[in-house]
């Protein structure tokens, strides 16, 4: 059937679909269009950045497009001196190296609170269900910068934890919370902030999870912990994944978090990038550190498909 | 010499044993959710190898009576014993039944051998002897390809088989199977049920099957009980529950039958037989041979199933008693049975199903015919409930 179709197409067919496949290859190019646009055409310009030379000009680099007629010149001026500069200094490795720390501890704490939750609200009365899952998106009507603020007045020193521990006698007067400002605060932060985004990945795959397969463990003689590891977690895995990606990649870059709770010492990257790029002005060197970053978690991401085909 | 009600299936009646210990005895169980009353205080006593059906509508409580002998449920009164022992209380992982469900449950991670294996894997036994108990229940469920495939490779038959390896491989006293053929098409629900009854009988376990599928009820069990809102209405063998139903509704409930009120007119002596009534309804009078405790007067209802009705043109030699007057209004053809339906004067109807026996029929009955239908004294019965 196939064959006689390739090599004999109907004129009528032909004609008639002519009309619907340029709406369907229009439908299809608006988000690759969109892409180009505001991911592909931005991430060149970084890279040629990347590979320019610092200026005391505006913008603060060399060489800038002049047109066409310079254009060997142009090319002639770049080179890969940043990327090997990255390598000398052990400032950006190690930055890279805590972010990638903070991101596996930060996901790793995420899975152990956000997967109780998650399994607790799947197991919930059906009822409640949709109250549950509005609660976990709740606090995405707040503004995310507002309730970072707002743990900075949990946890600074003479904060509401601080008199939350001195009013039920856990603290003596003069002592304060030594939270602020540590890498710990920073991990508060990054839990409370990300804790929806394991949450919802995790709940989809549980509550679709069929209860009858626990009851057939529990019938072959499997308790309940066990039915847990045998049955529940397994199945479980592709929104275990999901969730662990949608944290991890964008905690990597995280720098708002960092920035606003975490110490002097606190190394991530992204805020190496601020400061390179705002505090030295140093747009190519900055530039470079964006392109590593981006080519280090595309890594997770092509782990993710893969396994996200290999579920389908 | 005594006559018996239908085919005798195998010679296997511990139920008439008064000295027959019950293998599982279900002990005045109530079950409530909330305000309603899934099982009414309800006892039946179900006996080792015995292939026991539960057979009733849907929202009657047999997968809820089930699901408690499983552990699933705990029953709000009463107790069940198995073997002796009451198991209340004790979990479903540590109850010695296995239950083939509804949807099969099998495990999607897990390929077919997995599956199998699940069980056994629990008991800690030896992974030699798991892979050989594999094997076995892979060949006898004729899956022995199929070991390596996840259960979404799988025909809805063979998944059917899968589930059921699965809850044979534990051989467990008690063999559960909630609406096991539902999801299969007739063919194979067929084939099946008689596997199962071959599988019951070599392997020696006890079968509860639960179903709201009459036929499949009658073809495989031993006994059926026949539940009603919580309640069993009637626990006999197949043949009793069709030939001797005890009352209306499991009369209407299993197979075709016509049921025509009346008044009792007269019991025994009066007719000459030892246990005949005499039934009169509006312009009909019908006399069974049945020992019956109704008395004179009493409302009851006369029951048939409608291939032991007659049907002919020609009236009978006593058209006063047993014998229904009426013109053929609705034909229906089943291949193997033609079904009559005759509407008499009055507006009454009774259905007359006569076997087609021979291909050629030199003078059909067709519509509007008028037509007698006739019954032998033991045909029908009587139904006091």
């Amino acid at each position: 059937m196939a064959t006689v179709a390739e090599t004999n197409p109907a004129p009528h067919s032909a004609k008639g679909t002519g009309g619907h496949s340029w709406t369907r290859w229009l439908v299809v190019a608006v988000p690759y269009i969109w892409l180009i646009l505001f991911f592909v055409a931005p991430f060149l310009i970084i890279f040629k950045i990347s590979l320019s030379d610092t200026a005391i000009a505006m913008p603060p680099y060399l060489p800038t497009f002049d047109g066409f007629g310079s254009i060997g010149e142009f090319f002639s001026e770049l080179d890969f001196e940043n990327y090997i500069f990255l390598t000398d200094d052990p400032l950006y490795i190690m930055s890279y190296l805590s972010s990638l720390r903070i991101a596996a501890i930060s996901t790793i704490l995420l899975l152990l609170i956000g997967y109780p939750m998650a399994l607790a609200m799947a197991r919930a009365p059906t009822s409640i269900r949709p109250t549950l899952v509005m609660l976990v998106i709740l606090p995405f009507w707040t503004s995310f910068l507002i309730r970072v603020y707002a743990w900075i007045g949990i946890l600074k020193p003479d904060g509401l934890l601080t008199l939350a521990l001195q009013t039920i006698g856990l603290m003596g007067e003069g002592e304060q919370v030594q939270i602020f400002r540590t890498d710990y605060a920073v991990f508060i932060g990054i839990v409370y902030s990300y804790l929806p985004f394991m949450v919802l990945p995790l709940y989809a795959a549980l509550e679709k999870m069929d209860n009858t397969l626990l009851e057939a463990a529990s019938d072959l003689g499997c308790p309940p912990w066990k039915a847990f590891w045998k049955i529940t977690f397994p199945l479980s895995l592709p929104g275990v994944i999901a969730g662990s990606m949608i944290c991890f990649i964008p905690i990597t870059g995280e720098f708002v978090i960092p920035d606003l709770l975490g110490g002097a010492d606190t190394l991530m990257i992204g805020k190496t990038l601020w400061t390179e790029f705002f505090g030295n002005r140093d747009w190519p060197l900055a530039s470079a550190v964006a392109v590593i970053l981006l080519v280090m978690l595309v890594v997770p991401i092509m782990i993710f498909q893969n396994q996200q085909k290999k579920v389908v | 010499m005594a006559k018996s009600l239908g085919p005798v299936k195998r010679k296997f009646s511990p139920w008439t044993d008064p000295n027959a210990v019950p293998f599982i005895r279900f002990e005045n169980i109530t079950k409530r959710f909330g305000d309603f009353v899934a099982v009414d205080n309800l006892t039946l006593d179900i006996y080792e190898r015995e292939f026991f059906s539960l057979l009733g509508p849907s929202g009657c409580g047999k997968t809820t009576l089930m699901r408690m002998l499983a552990g699933f449920e705990e029953p709000t009164e009463g107790r069940i014993l198995l073997q002796g022992q009451d198991i209340s209380g004790v979990p479903p992982y540590r109850r010695p039944t296995n239950m083939m469900f509804q949807s099969y449950a099998l495990f999607p991670h897990m390929s077919v051998e997995k599956n199998i294996a699940f069980g056994l894997e629990q008991d800690n036994m030896p992974k030699g002897e798991i892979t050989a108990r594999v094997q076995e229940m892979l060949k006898l469920v004729k899956l022995e390809q199929f070991a390596k495939r996840k259960p979404n490779q799988l025909s809805g038959g063979q998944r059917q088989r899968v589930a059921l390896a699965r809850s044979l491989a534990k051989r467990p006293k008690v063999l559960l199977l909630d609406e096991p053929l539902g999801a299969l098409d007739k063919k194979l629900r067929e084939e099946t049920q008689f596997e199962l009854m071959d599988l019951q009988q070599t392997l020696g376990m006890t079968f509860l099957i639960v179903t709201h599928d009459q036929e499949e009820a009658m073809t495989v069990s031993d006994r059926i009980a026949v539940m009603d809102k919580g309640v069993i209405m009637q626990v006999a063998t197949p043949a009793e529950i069709y030939e001797a139903p005890n009352s209306r509704y499991v009369a209407d409930f299993i197979g075709d039958i016509n049921i025509i009120e009346g008044k009792v007119a007269d019991t025994a002596s009066a007719l000459g037989a030892p246990g005949a009534v005499k039934i009169e309804t509006e312009g009909l009078s019908i006399t069974v041979d049945q020992e019956c405790q109704a008395v004179k007067g009493d409302h009851v209802a006369f029951a048939i199933r409608p291939e032991k009705v007659r049907i002919s043109p020609d009236a009978p030699a006593d058209p006063s008693v047993n014998a229904f007057y009426g013109e053929v209004w609705d034909i229906g053809y089943l291949g193997d049975f033609s079904l009559f339906i005759v509407r008499s004067e009055d507006g009454r109807f009774m259905r007359a199903a006569q076997a087609n026996v021979s291909r050629l029929v030199d003078r059909p009955i067709t519509f509007e015919d008028k037509v007698w239908l006739t019954w032998p004294r033991d045909a029908g019965l009587v139904l006091t409930r």
